[in-house]
Parts: C-alpha cells; sequence; structure tokens
C-alpha cells in the first residue's frame, strides 16, 4: 500500500550534530518540492543495506512549510539492528527513498499554549513544532533533558533562536531534573503537553499529569518500538499459500516483506494500528510488543501488529 | 419526524468528581442541582474545599435548589439571576485558571451548550468536560436561513422568531453555535407544513 507512493531522495547534505547524531538534509531525485507536512509528521526511511531492506521511521524536524528538502537526524544507537548503523555509514550524494509524511503525533491547534516536554534524541518532532507555533504566533514552552552538554543536540540553536524564556535545558551530568510538577502546576486552562523521549520519560510524565488532575485529552505522547529480537519463528501466510521464517533480528512485517509480500504498514513501531492482521489460528503464544491492541484484544490472539509482535509454539498462520 | 442516527446529537454521560483534579468549577442550571445534590456521599471536606459552584435557578424557580446547594458547603457559591449572567461569571472563572481545574455542566441541554460553548473557546477539550442533562428536553435552535437563534423551542415544526419560516428541528447540532439546526420543511409551498409535535417538553 505505502510502497507505490515512496519518493525518491538524495542525501544533499550530512552534518555532525551532537555525539552520534547526525543531521541528513533529503531532496527529491526530480527536482520536485517535498509534500507539505504537518508538525509531528514522520516518514519511513527506506534503506537498501546489501540485500536486506531496512525500513526505519524517523520523525521530520525541518520547519513544516519548507518543500525545499526534508531534514531528520539520525543516533547511532547501542545494538543497533542495522538501521541508524547504516544512516551513519551512507555519505552524501547516496540514493534513498522515503515515504509521504504520516503524522501520529499533530499538535492540537485548539490549545491556548503548548508545552513540550523532550528527552534527548526525542527532540526531533519538537523542532518542527517549534517552528510552526513560533510561525504561528501561538504560545509555547521546550524543557529539553539530555544527558550532557556534548551528547544534546540542538539545543545552543534553539535556545539563540527562540529565547531562554520558552526553551529550557536540563543536563543528567550536571544533576538537572526537569520540575515536572511545578510546570504542571502552573499552566492556563486549555494548556496541552506532548512528550517524546525514552519509555520511562514518557510514562513518568503522563502518569505526573493525570495526578496533577490534567484531562487526559491534553496529554501527548510519541514513543517508536524498535522491533525486539527472539527466536526465529515460522508463519503461514494462508493468502500468498506461503511458509516463511522469521529471523532472530527481523520483524515478520520485514520477513514478509523480504519474501514479496506486501503488507500495509504505517510507523513501523507498534503505534499506528496499520499493520494490524487477523490470525487464523494460532498454537503458541503470541508476544504482543505493540502500544497499539488493548489488553482484551491481546488475549483474544485474533489480532496481531507484525511490525513489532513475535511468536512463540508450533504453528501460527495469517491472513496475508 | 426526527432522523435517528445523526452523530452530532450530543449525548450526556452524567457528572462524576475527578479525584486528581486541584480545582473543580461546577455550572449547574435548574434541575441541574440535584446531579450535584445526589453525589453528596463523595463530596468530602477536602473536595468540597476545592469547590466553585455557579447557580441559576431559570426554570427551578421557588424550588429552593439553591439553599441546598449552599448548605453543601463549597469554597464558593455563587447564584446568579439569569443565564447570561452566569455565563458571564464562568468565562471569568476559566480565564484565569490554572491547568488541573475540571469544570463540570448540568441543566437543560441549552445551557450545557452554551457553557460547553466557553469552555471550548479557551482551548479545553470537549471530551474533557463531564455533563448531565436535567430538566426540560427544550431546545435552543438556530435557523440554518436566517441564522437567527430560537431558545426553548418545545415544538417541531415551529416559526422561527426572527424570519417567521417554519422550521423542522433537526437532531443535527453545532458545537461551535451550541445550538440544533432548523430546517425550513414547507419551501416549496409555503403553508403546507405539517402541525407542530411536541417533541421536545
Amino acid at each position: 500500500v505505502s510502497i507505490n507512493t515512496e519518493i525518491p531522495v538524495r542525501v544533499a547534505k550530512i552534518t555532525p550534530v551532537a555525539e552520534k547524531i547526525r543531521r541528513f538534509r533529503l531532496e527529491r531525485l526530480d527536482g520536485q518540492p517535498m509534500p507539505y507536512f504537518s508538525a509531528g509528521a514522520h516518514v519511513v526511511v527506506s534503506m537498501h543495506d546489501g540485500d536486506i531492506l531496512r525500513r526505519n521511521p524517523y520523525s521530520l524536524m525541518s520547519a513544516p512549510y519548507d518543500s525545499s528538502a526534508y531534514e531528520i537526524s539520525v543516533l547511532a544507537v547501542e545494538n543497533s539492528r542495522g538501521g541508524s548503523a547504516f544512516m551513519h555509514r551512507i555519505s552524501e550524494g547516496d540514493e534513498l527513498r522515503v515515504s509521504q509524511p504520516v503524522n501520529l503525533f499533530p499538535a492540537d491547534h485548539r490549545g491556548r499554549k503548548h508545552i513540550l516536554i523532550a528527552g534527548g534524541i526525542g527532540i526531533t518532532p519538537f523542532l518542527a513544532m517549534m517552528a510552526q507555533f513560533s510561525r504561528d504566533n501561538v504560545a509555547f514552552e521546550l524543557h529539553y533533558a539530555m544527558r550532557s552538554r556534548t551528547h544534546g543536540a540542538y539545543w545552543q540553536d534553539l535556545l539563540q533562536q527562540y529565547g531562554p524564556q520558552r526553551v529550557k535545558t536540563y543536563f543528567d551530568a550536571e544533576g538537572d531534573r526537569i520540575p515536572l510538577n511545578a510546570i504542571l502546576d502552573n499552566q492556563p486552562l486549555g494548556t496541552h503537553l506532548y512528550v517524546c523521549g525514552p519509555a520511562g520519560m514518557i510514562d513518568g510524565v503522563l502518569l505526573a499529569g493525570l495526578e496533577a488532575g490534567w484531562p487526559r485529552e491534553n496529554l501527548h505522547s510519541e514513543r517508536f518500538l524498535a522491533p525486539p529480537p527472539g527466536q526465529p519463528f515460522k508463519i503461514w501466510l494462508e493468502q500468498s499459500r506461503l511458509s516463511i521464517t522469521v529471523g532472530e533480528h527481523q520483524s515478520i512485517l520485514e520477513a514478509i516483506e523480504a519474501a514479496g509480500v506486501d503488507a500495509p504498514y504505517m510507523c513501523r513501531g507498534g503505534a499506528c494500528g496499520q499493520c494490524e492482521t487477523t490470525v487464523l489460528s494460532c498454537d503458541g503464544e503470541i508476544e504482543h510488543n505493540d502500544i497499539y491492541l488493548s489488553d482484551e484484544e491481546k488475549a483474544e490472539r485474533r489480532k496481531i501488529m507484525i511490525c513489532v509482535s513475535r511468536f512463540k509454539g508450533q504453528q501460527l498462520a495469517l491472513q496475508l | 419526524m426526527l432522523v435517528q442516527g445523526i452523530k452530532s446529537r450530543p449525548t450526556y454521560r452524567g457528572i462524576a468528581i475527578e479525584p486528581h483534579a486541584k480545582r473543580h468549577i461546577i455550572a449547574l442550571e435548574g434541575e441541574g442541582a440535584l446531579a450535584l445534590m445526589e453525589q453528596k456521599a463523595e463530596l468530602t471536606p477536602e473536595i468540597l474545599s476545592r469547590c466553585e459552584v455557579l447557580y441559576v435557578p431559570h426554570g427551578s424557580q421557588g424550588q429552593d435548589h439553591e439553599l441546598a446547594l449552599a448548605a453543601l458547603g463549597a469554597d464558593i457559591f455563587w447564584q446568579a439571576p439569569t443565564i447570561p449572567t452566569l455565563l458571564f461569571r464562568l468565562k471569568g472563572s476559566l480565564t484565569n485558571a490554572k491547568m488541573g481545574t475540571r469544570l463540570y455542566i448540568s441543566g437543560t441541554e441549552g445551557f450545557i451548550g452554551q457553557a460547553m460553548q466557553i469552555a471550548l473557546d479557551l482551548g479545553m477539550d470537549f471530551n474533557s468536560i463531564p455533563t448531565e442533562h436535567r430538566g426540560s428536553l427544550a431546545r435552543r435552535v438556530q435557523c440554518v436561513h436566517c441564522k437567527g437563534i430560537t431558545e426553548n423551542v418545545t415544538s417541531s415544526p415551529f416559526q422561527c422568531s426572527h424570519c417567521g419560516l417554519t422550521l423542522l428541528v433537526r437532531d443535527h447540532y453545532s458545537r461551535r453555535l451550541a445550538a440544533f439546526q432548523g430546517v425550513n420543511i414547507d419551501a416549496e409551498e409555503p403553508g403546507t407544513a405539517p402541525d407542530p409535535e411536541e417533541l421536545f417538553s
């Protein structure tokens, strides 16, 4: 579904930003403008790494109204499955493909004020959001936690661009902590809060928000889960009449794509629900790793999110 | 004559006090007072010390609901003479309120809609505001032709109080206008409208 609308791009510029973080400027091969997007959107980047096709989602960090190119930032992750390591090997002039932009983390434009809470590389969607808020003359504040001054990306630029009233930085190495309760207790009615960063940080901020009496409608988060590794297993694709093996470092979706079967997907991180697949029969245990299905749905074992979930057992047949 | 299944028709799920809220603003009209009184058991002194209750008797004049509300012992109890004066006060309270403040609304649909309109204009999310319908079924209706709003409509069709057209009252609701939509029913042959039915009393 998503495959035919991919956009071929060239890596026009690579900028080292901070320790282990590179920024990529991606321009269309055909010279046409990129589609406009809404702040908070991501693209799925397709990488041909030898015989392996890798697809990873990255938040768009350039200004949403700038159609000359897309910009993403990539952190080299320890124990990378290969995507971020690949992005740290490529050079200017190399070609990639990106999906159409998809937004699972949009700003609520009805808000009177917006609080952005970023941890580490979780800053990227907020770069686009701040550009949009600033242009729309909407009140916002960024609270940005980083490991250290050298690990943190863009904080000097942001302080310079938006000023210390709107940009607050916190460095773990210096013992700083985001004063979450003071922030939550002093916002005008109609404020929205957005958090992007490590899973523990997201959970902590959302819980603190609810405990401070904030409605869940005003609390927003984005987390992408990398497909976790595990023991290889076999699956049966009923419509394609194919039996395939999902490798240790592969997701079901990746294994299906490698076998030439086209399955729908959007976020590839267990969040959006696009790759929901019907389970026809299941003799064993599904390891549901997504945050999309409800606990009841997970217990029923009739649906699986093939981008992140795995299987242990004798037989798993999917409607694909 | 009402078309069933129109999605914009509001539903009211009842008001329940949000335990984590730092402040509660409770806007009540007429029989809406009972929606709060029936929760008296849950209203601990701590919750009441965080409550601002705004009340307008409106259609329940003489029922003395205000005496019962005042006796609850909320931090603030304020009685308004009319709906517009209550809405003015509500706007002031919400404008200065901080996140952690929750709003609750109960009364007739026209009142709930107008109080909701103020909250939405201040950026609050519709789904975060508990509402409870109490009292008459009378509707606040906008004439889609002249844009005039008629309050307390109890029958359909009815005559627009502004332009005089005969209007069919629909379930089609506008949150922005806080009104149901009324559409001319005898446009082709004026005077052939069916007799009014008392649907919303």
